[in-house]
């Protein structure tokens, strides 16, 4: 079947899976959202049952299996887990101008990290343990990227 | 667990584009290589697992595409999403259960038909994280800044894996990307997110794999010599990146620890003679090292730069090239296994490793290896 | 020899058009600690996780990893299976092989889908081949559509044929407070109702729908301590012929003496191993994946039920309603609920509950042996049998 094949350009057909999608944030989601949104303000949740709090939010705690049942406000400061400075990135992921970074980031009063963006940092400046603090956006609409990113913060090493 | 065995293996070449062949065609190629192998006719196949991905396959019940290609007419046949090692995994469970003789597991991935950032970034959380961009080099450059300040595990040491990696391609003829490379060369080359250099990472990739499981009584009617299924386990850690220690391996320890209890090791440096697991990018081989019980936590770096890894040493890890040599996702776990295969069964050519009796290979699911799959294959029933 | 496997606890959530109120997680998690609640467990206690859905559904890639704070695999092993509309029966399935291998006494099995966060039609539009079948096929309602018409020219089935069909399932659903369509209809309502793509009409189709169904699988040692009632696995088996649009329908598949082969071979195969002759007097209940109502007709015949074109006669003769010989879908079935990934594994739930006489105003009397069944992909089958009585063996 092959004889037919030479000085041939293979055929390639271009195409891009269109689907739109609304993700729903869920009551415990949209409480969470509108607390950046309107009060600028991290809120964790703490499970019932093993007291631990979680930030991201969640509904029941991934250990304990129960309801987590309180809203517990967190600091909008923190300790840098881990970062990578980021030189290379596809067009459409980038939301930072090269080169930006990304941390795991445990805010004062959470018992665990979560992922944010870094910027307004020295080449080097990053370091596992130091100190960040968030900035927010001026237009907030309750989304993760209502905080722009994390930035070491001010005045403290 | 009664003994099941690997009777075939089939491989495409890793290619960074294999324009020539859609991917049924590359299933059909590694499906006819691996009955080839045992000796088999496609009616000797009792029951197919195809392994595959809507997203990187660009098409909804991707493994529709494929059920030509993979034999599965008038049969028993299912669809594992993940990692190859976990297609094999539900394929050895249907043989324990007594109702089939034989499965054959197929996987197939074409990484030059879509953009793989894009399908990475599409394993973050759409509420919380997936808007910030991040993807699977990100993601994992996180975790090795985890791992080596943790540790101090240094550059040097997680470039002396890709060193080694790729210089072990050139003696598998089915790798993608053998490269002469110095420590120099990979520390010089680009930063992509820090630590994570160009050449700390896997390369983008398009083949098919494919194995057949058989019972103890079908494997004796098999063309080659058995390799038998001693023990296998896998197990998750948390989803969000910051529920976990990035820098701990637990899953990968609870899974091994289960496996090795099947296989009844006790002491893995002693009673292995070959690794071969999943080094997407230069810093996992070190951790998935230390996971898998080879050396303390944090040595993994030592342990490398020893030379105990490479080729001649004491325990050869990713003899085949590993995924930096060639990443078909969700078929490398299945390379893994296959080349495990063939290093017991002596059939490595020039890569082969003297008196390979037992073999370990590892596969892993999501972000910075958050599940892992171990399987201990063994010369002995 | 393998395990014989049971199931002893069921969870799903009530079945609704969208639930904004919870994300994919949360939604699962509903679902799961339902499930290991009524099975009398904790999360501790089970062994392994298979979770199923679509991924173009959600958009979200690798569901297994991303669903661990709901479905409870932190720590645990997890795999995720997916075969398009027959998912929820494909974990269903794999979660019977995960106990039967003797390898996990304890198996959660999780289906679900959120198709409100979704175009479903344009999800499933790229399902087919990029070349050849999708710049032409025009998603899931005129795939069934050509297989209606064919049908229809075949045995001279009517449309009031299909329409009793989706009357009988959604009066069904008045009993079942989980579906999510609640309609009191007549054969004129569905008849009436504007064609989608002819013969199929708005009353002949499914919804879309937010939900999630979970399924305590367990081994028979561990059986032995559970709360409820096994109700057992007989057997399992499946069919997923084909790959291109076209293969289904084309005629010489029916001058080959193929009806519905995916369908007719996984049931022949089944029946074998169970020991079913006779269907009709041998099945209690049957959960049909029936996505709409021509189904009703036709897959009948495929399960054996009766003979080829004998489908409309005996659906009009009421033998498949409540009260009926094998009452089929008392949940109201797929056309009163449709959240994909969950929906095979709702199937297999209400099997539970029927065999397990919990299945509240739908309850069929007495029901020894229940059918499920999966629909999918390119007019796939799966097909599984439940039983009140422990089996001699197991039969994958």
């Amino acid at each position: 079947m092959d004889d037919w094949r030479e000085n041939q350009e293979l055929l390639v057909m271009e195409g891009r899976i269109k689907v739109p999608y609304r993700w729903f944030a869920g009551e415990v989601g949209t409480r969470y959202f509108e607390s950046l949104r309107d009060e600028r303000k991290f809120l964790g949740t703490k499970c019932g049952k093993c007291g631990k709090v979680h930030h991201v939010p969640r509904r029941n705690c991934p250990d304990c299996f129960a309801e987590c049942s309180e809203w517990v406000e967190l600091g909008s400061s923190g300790t840098l887990e881990t970062y990578t400075v980021v030189r290379r990135q596809h067009p459409q992921l980038a939301p930072l101008p090269l080169p930006y970074g990304y941390g795991i980031i445990r805010l004062d009063g959470a018992d665990t990290g979560f992922l944010h963006l870094l910027h307004e940092f020295e080449e080097g400046g990053l370091a596992t343990g130091m100190r960040v603090e968030a900035v927010f956006a001026e237009e907030r609409e309750g989304k993760i990227l209502d905080v722009r990113y994390f930035r070491p913060a001010k005045g403290v090493s | 667990m009664e003994p099941v065995a690997i009777v075939g293996v089939g491989m495409t070449e890793m290619r960074r584009e294999r324009k020539a062949d859609g991917y049924p065609d590359l299933v059909y190629e590694a499906t006819r290589k691996a009955l080839d192998d045992a000796g088999m006719e496609i009616g000797d196949v009792d029951n197919v697992i195809t392994v595959s991905n809507d997203f990187f396959d660009g098409r909804t019940i991707s493994s529709m595409a494929i059920q030509d290609a993979c034999g599965s007419f008038d049969k028993n046949v299912s669809t594992v999403e993940g990692d190859g090692t976990f297609g094999a995994f539900y394929g050895l469970m249907r043989i324990l259960s007594g109702s089939f003789g034989t499965t054959l597991v197929c996987a197939h991935h074409k990484g030059s038909e879509s953009e793989m950032p894009l399908i990475t970034n599409a394993m973050f959380d759409p509420i919380y994280e997936r808007f910030l961009g991040v993807e699977a080099v990100t993601s994992s450059a996180l975790q090795a800044r985890a791992y080596m300040d943790k540790y101090g595990i240094t550059e040097e040491q997680c470039a002396m894996v890709s060193v080694k990696n790729h210089g072990n391609a050139f003696a598998n003829p089915v790798a993608q990307l053998p490269l002469k490379l110095t420590v120099d060369e990979v520390m010089a080359s680009p930063y992509i997110a820090d630590p994570i250099k160009l050449l700390d990472c896997c390369p983008i990739s398009d083949g098919a794999s494919a194995v057949i499981l058989a019972s103890a009584e079908r494997a004796e009617k098999a063309a080659k010599k058995p390799v038998w299924v001693k023990g296998v386990a896998h197990c998750s850690d948390a989803y969000h990146l910051g529920d976990r220690d990035l820098s701990d391996v637990r899953a990968l320890e609870e899974a091994a620890r289960k496996a090795y209890a099947m296989a009844g090791i006790d002491d893995p440096k002693k009673q292995v003679d070959l690794v071969e697991l999943y080094d997407a990018f230069t810093y996992m081989e070190l951790m998935w090292l230390e996971g898998l019980g080879f050396c303390g936590r944090g040595e993994g770096g030592r342990l490398t730069a020893s030379g105990e890894t490479a080729m001649g040493g004491r325990l050869p890890v990713n003899a085949s090239g590993g995924c930096l040599s060639g990443n078909p996702v969700l078929v490398a776990g299945l390379n893994r296994i296959i080349e495990c295969v063939l290093q017991i069964r002596g059939e490595a050519g020039e890569r082969q490793v003297e008196g390979a009796r037992t073999a370990v290979a590892h596969g892993i699911n999501g972000p910075c290896g958050q599940s892992h799959c171990v399987w201990v294959l063994g010369g002995e029933k | 020899m393998g395990k014989r496997v049971a199931i002893t606890g069921v969870g799903m959530t009530k079945q609704r058009s969208s639930r904004p109120d919870v994300n994919g997680q949360e939604l699962i998690n509903e679902a799961a600690r339902m499930a290991l609640e009524d099975a009398g467990l904790t999360r501790s206690d089970i062994d392994a996780v298979v979770i199923g859905n679509m991924d173009h559904f959600e958009g979200i890639n690798y569901v297994d990893t991303w669903s661990v704070d709901g479905s409870g695999a932190l720590m645990k092993p997890i795999m995720k299976v997916t075969t398009g509309g027959t998912t929820g029966t494909t974990v269903a399935m794999a979660a019977y092989y995960h106990v039967a291998s003797g390898l996990f006494d304890r198996v959660l099995a999780i289906g679900w889908e959120k198709n409100s966060e979704s175009d479903t039609t344009g999800a499933i539009i790229t399902a087919f081949d990029p070349f050849w079948d999708r710049p032409i096929f025009a998603g899931a309602v005129a795939g069934l559509a050509l297989e209606a018409t064919q049908y229809m020219h075949l045995t001279g089935a009517t449309e009031e044929d299909a329409a009793y069909v989706a009357v009988r399932e959604r009066k069904h659903a008045l009993n079942n407070p989980y579906a999510h369509l609640h309609m009191n209809l007549t054969i004129e309502d569905v008849m009436k109702s504007p064609y989608l793509s002819w013969p199929v009409k708005m009353g002949d189709m499914c919804p879309r729908t937010d939900g999630a169904c979970a399924v305590v699988f367990v081994s028979e040692d561990a059986a032995q301590d559970s709360p409820q009632k096994p109700a057992w696995v007989l057997g399992v088996a499946d069919r997923h012929l084909w790959a291109y649009t076209s293969d289904p329908y084309a005629n010489q598949a029916i001058e080959n003496g193929w009806w519905f082969p995916a369908m007719e071979w996984s049931a022949r195969e089944l029946y074998d191993k169970v020991g079913i002759t006779d269907p009709l007097e041998q099945i209690d209940v049957a959960e049909l994946y029936l996505p709409y109502s021509f189904a009703g007709l036709r897959y009948m015949e495929s399960l054996g039920f009766c003979g080829r074109g004998e489908g409309p006669a005996l659906v009009r003769s009421g033998a498949f309603d409540m009260g009926g010989k094998c009452p089929v879908n008392p949940s109201g079935g797929v056309m009163s609920s449709n959240a994909i990934g969950a929906t095979g594994l709702i199937r297999v739930a209400e099997c539970a509950w029927q065999i397990q006489g919990r299945a509240g105003d739908r309850q069929v009397p007495d029901v020894k042996i229940a059918l499920a069944t999966g629909f999918g992909g390119c007019f796939w089958s799966d097909i599984l049998l439940f039983g009140a009585e422990k089996p001699e063996k197991s039969r994958g």
